[in-house]
């Protein structure tokens, strides 16, 4: 039965190797290597100039799975709990706006933001900014809100909040009542049953959703680009220059993503170590 | 003297339209063993979700120590519950899992304005630790508490699950077959596990289980019950001996339920024959129930026999053979040591105690004609086995 099924995993193996460990091999012999083929390590010593598009970009990311995690675990807890037609509508409003173009869905935010966009079209007419205006003596006629860092977390949210969300909430849909009635026979409070079951029992779907959030928004580049308007260059942002953009560069490009990746694993192992042994829990 | 712990006072369940419990009375006495025994759907672990406070019931009341309980939630109740799979805490070490009560505080009752108040009250981490290393020795995990709960056996993890309610102190302790998912040598030691615990600590467990075997070795009351009423409350002995109407009779051990007509006090007319009873109090003429137990019919020889039969079918089971025995088309489980092979006749006995004559009830007719044996038999062995599809 083993060797079988190892028969069977021989063209994942494959497949796996040519898209995944052959093209980080070669991300790595990029970046350790010159225009002309040979080692260097300046790749990495020079980028240090970008410092601070590596801040802003964990930052932002960063903001942005705080946010999801806010706003996912309610929801995810509230959906669990409700009976079986509303998870369904709930999961098909939530699924609904992936089914379309992730760039177009960004464009549609770029429209509704924009200085003369839908929104502050809307509180032109409902008088919010008249209000704002009187309040403040300030004479304005629309709020920046695209090109700013809240416009990219914004847009980091929008798009991955599923992702925090369906991770919890299976896990949560999948706890046994049992072991919450449990908790109350011996004594444990609504709070109580939450703090002590329902929230250690969860983490795995918070860890899985918190990297499922966080991996994408750090390497982002089209919705810092169309959100924050090149005022808000993050990692995605300048790895493309450096391959597609004007400041052609594969070798910098190349050393940065290496750079990106191992900062990323490192924050992924931290965290998992963390939740190992709930992990372990839950499989039982 | 025993005193009255809890009673239900006309209890009633009903799920939507469905009445799962139909007016129940019981009364529990104090520091007894009191078993519910029924099979699936018959309402046992609802009664027992009742007492633990995670149903009210949609009528009566619910009474412990005389105050009604009814509006109590779990968590301010005097009672711990073994969960049918255990429950335990997954994430938490055996240590922690049998502290997690005692972790939240003690419930007093108190009395404030004339009106009872639960309060809680945290419990000093020395007094914690010494009670749950106390508990894990009462129930032979010593040494234990470092364990994971996914390392342990079915068996070990039943403990902790005993020993996690019980070292609340709880007066009342609830166990929803808690012995289902054991396999069978374990089951029978831990059966008499639970009775010396509940000598030793003195309180009253309410156990459900479908296991008439495990009922009557182990409790001093066995209610009976069946689609939501309570058929039968006695002892184990009287449950047996004299069980109120058919589907006790047939539930409780094997038994052939037969037609019977009273002639007279003591004197019961089946098949046509009059054989001596015990049993009086019925009108002349009454039509009846007598159940015989297949242990206690003698096999003699034909020209001795009270009745006369045909042996259809035998089975031999170690201590004794199942014979099935044919008596004018109907036909009976009969149990003896003697071997009787396939289409010989014998004569049968029966002495007056062996005879129990029931007031005709709604299971009269259904149940205690072996004609059927073998499905009846897989029936018997799929309701052990199903244990887990009643929730």
């Amino acid at each position: 039965m083993k060797s079988k099924l190892s028969w069977f995993s021989v063209p994942y193996v494959i497949w796996m190797a040519i898209v995944v460990v052959v093209p980080i091999l070669i991300m790595a012999v990029y970046s350790v290597t010159t225009a002309e083929g040979a080692l260097t390590g300046e790749n990495f010593v020079g980028m240090g100039d970008y410092a601070g598009v590596f801040l802003r970009s964990f930052r932002l990311a960063i903001i942005a799975t705080l946010v999801c995690l806010l706003i996912g675990y309610p929801v995810s807890y509230w959906m669990a709990k409700e009976g079986l037609r509303f998870q369904r509508v709930a999961m098909a409003l939530i699924m609904l706006p992936m089914w379309m173009n992730f760039l177009l869905r960004t464009y549609s935010w770029m429209s509704i933001l924009e200085n003369h966009g839908l929104l502050n079209q809307f509180f032109q007419k409902v008088g919010i900014i008249g209000l704002y205006n009187s309040l403040t003596g300030q004479s304005i006629e629309y709020f920046t809100m695209l090109r700013t860092p809240g416009a990219v977390v914004l847009g980091m949210v929008y798009n991955y909040l599923p992702f925090m969300i369906l991770p919890i909430y299976s896990v949560i849909l999948k706890l046994d009542v049992s072991l919450l009635e449990a908790a109350q026979d011996l004594g444990a409070s609504g709070a109580q049953v939450f703090r002590k079951v329902i929230l250690p029992l969860s983490l795995p779907g918070v860890l899985s959703g918190v990297t499922m959030v966080f991996v994408p928004s750090v390497s982002t580049f089209a919705i810092s680009r169309l959100l924050g308007g090149g005022t808000q260059m993050m990692l995605g942002d300048l790895i493309e220059q450096q391959f597609l953009g004007g400041a052609y560069n594969p070798h910098l490009g190349a050393a940065i993503s290496m750079v990106m990746m191992v900062i990323v694993v490192v924050c992924m192992a931290v965290m998992n170590h963390f939740g190992e042994g709930e992990e372990q829990a839950v499989m039982l | 003297m025993s005193k009255e712990l809890i009673r239900l006072a006309g209890c009633t369940m009903a799920f939507d339209d469905e009445i799962v419990l139909n007016k129940i009375e019981l009364s529990i006495q104090d520091k007894e063993f009191l078993t519910l025994l029924g099979p699936s759907g018959c309402g046992k672990s609802t009664t027992l979700r009742i007492i633990g406070g995670f149903l009210s019931p949609t009528s009566g009341d619910v009474l412990f120590d005389g105050n009604r309980i009814n509006d109590v939630p779990p968590y301010k109740r005097m009672v711990n519950t073994v969960f049918q799979r255990y429950a335990l805490f997954p994430h938490l070490n055996v240590f922690e899992n049998v502290a997690f009560g005692l972790r939240m505080g003690e419930t007093v009752i108190e009395e404030q304005d004339g009106k009872q108040v639960r309060r809680k009250v945290k419990i000093p981490e020395e007094e914690i630790q010494s009670r749950v290393m106390e508990m894990l020795e009462i129930v032979n995990l010593g040494g234990f508490e470092k364990r994971r709960i996914n390392q342990l056996s079915g068996g070990q993890q039943q403990r902790v699950a005993i020993a996690r309610a019980l070292v609340n102190r709880p007066k009342v302790l609830l166990l929803d077959e808690p012995l289902g998912a054991l396999d069978l040598k374990l089951r029978k030691d831990m059966q008499n596990e639970l009775k010396r615990i509940q000598k030793a600590m003195e309180i009253t467990f309410v156990y459900v289980t479908h296991d008439q075997e495990e009922a009557l070795a182990m409790s001093d009351t066995i209610v009976v019950m069946d689609k939501g009423s309570i058929q039968q409350v006695g002892t184990p002995e009287d449950i047996y001996n004299e069980p109120k109407n058919a589907f006790v009779a047939d539930f409780i051990g094997e038994s052939n339920i037969i037609d019977g007509i009273m002639r007279a006090d003591g004197v019961v007319e089946i098949f046509n024959r009059k054989f001596q009873c015990l049993d009086g109090g019925f009108a002349k003429d009454e039509a009846v129930d007598v159940v015989i137990r297949p242990e206690d019919v003698d096999i003699v020889p034909v020209d001795q026999g009270q009745l006369k039969g045909t042996v259809t079918s035998v089975t031999f089971k170690g201590m004794q053979y199942d014979i099935i025995v044919d008596f004018y088309g109907f036909k009976w489980l009969i149990q003896t040591t003697d071997l009787c092979p396939v289409g010989s006749t014998i004569g049968i006995k029966i002495d007056p105690d062996g005879i129990h004559v029931m007031k005709k009830s709604r299971y009269s007719g259904m149940f205690g004609d072996y004609s059927s044996y073998s499905e009846e038999y897989d029936e018997i062995n799929e309701s052990q086995e199903g244990w887990d599809d009643e929730k």
